[in-house]
């Protein structure tokens, strides 16, 4: 997780839109499955956990397995009816959190 | 059983480095390196037996086993469920899907939660997503593994415990996750 993960919604945005929320993060994704070198297992780590909280409630989760692709990419929809702040959290297997921020105003 | 196999391969490499090691430390150094690396490549294949042999034997996760412990015992109902997968992925690393599961998600009646299968990944999971009726729609878009040709499963659970499943079968022209 080197770099600022993303989230990309709708530039305008009236009340009681349905958007679509699209999140992008890096990460390995290792699945615990392949082996280095000298043939010693290589430990899982991926990003296990996903919350997405709107307004400080959360709207969606999602439990994450290693059969998701590397560099996760994620689309959920979101009813927005109060302009407010998105808040986006990723977790890996070593415990490390990014957490990320998009404002939602309504045009 | 999947986990015994792969044990088992690393226990054979290990012992064959060893044995290459030993025979060429042999030319370099003479006979007491030769006794010696032999004892070890004997020794090798010991070390992960043992090591393996207390820990209780691990479930192996199949994905039928998933699929029992997703859906418990409720019922499998009609509904409208619609997975959008490519019919021949050409990279197994990364083979976009989006699914859309026909609910009003309103409080009364909404969709909990979305579970992604496959049947010949070694570990059958790909993702369970959870809603809530702030999202308006359940939908949800993402990117999976497949190691191979297989099918896809997907389960959705509504509130009221319903279950509503669909299954497709994907080519994969070039598997995931090489070793």
């Amino acid at each position: 997780m080197t770099t600022r993960p993303r989230i990309i919604i709708p530039t305008t945005i009236k009340a009681n839109d349905v958007i679509e929320v699209r999140t992008l993060i890096t990460h390995v994704m290792e699945t615990g499955q392949r082996k280095d070198r000298d043939g010693q297992p290589i430990p899982r780590n991926i990003i296990s956990t996903f919350k997405a909280r709107y307004r400080d409630k959360l709207v969606f989760t999602a439990d994450l397995h290693p059969g998701t692709s590397a560099n996760p990419f994620i689309a959920f929809n979101l009813k927005v009816s109060e302009p407010g702040e998105l808040q986006v959290e990723w977790t890996d297997d070593k415990g490390t959190s990014v957490v990320e921020k998009s404002a939602i105003l309504l045009s | 059983l999947r986990v015994a196999v792969s044990g088992r391969r690393t226990v054979l490499i290990g012992g064959a480095s060893a044995f290459v090691l030993g025979g060429l430390l042999a030319r370099v150094a003479g006979a007491q390196t030769v006794t010696q690396s032999l004892a070890q490549a004997t020794n090798q294949p010991g070390v992960p037996a043992t090591a393996a042999a207390p820990a209780p034997a691990p479930t192996v996760v199949t994905w039928e086993s998933e699929m029992k412990r997703i859906l418990a015992d409720g019922q499998v109902s009609e509904g409208k469920l619609a997975l959008d997968i490519p019919e021949m992925a050409e990279n197994g690393n990364t083979v976009p899907f989006s699914v859309t599961v026909e609910s009003p998600m309103t409080a009364e009646s909404y969709v909990r939660s979305l579970h992604i299968l496959t049947t010949a990944n070694p570990q059958p999971l790909v993702a369970a997503y959870r809603f809530t009726p702030d999202n308006g729609v359940a939908h949800v878009a993402s990117r999976m593994r497949l190691i191979a040709t297989q099918d896809v499963i997907i389960i959705a659970e509504t509130q009221q415990n319903a279950f509503l499943v669909a299954r497709r079968t994907v080519k994969v022209a070039i598997g995931c996750c090489g070793n």
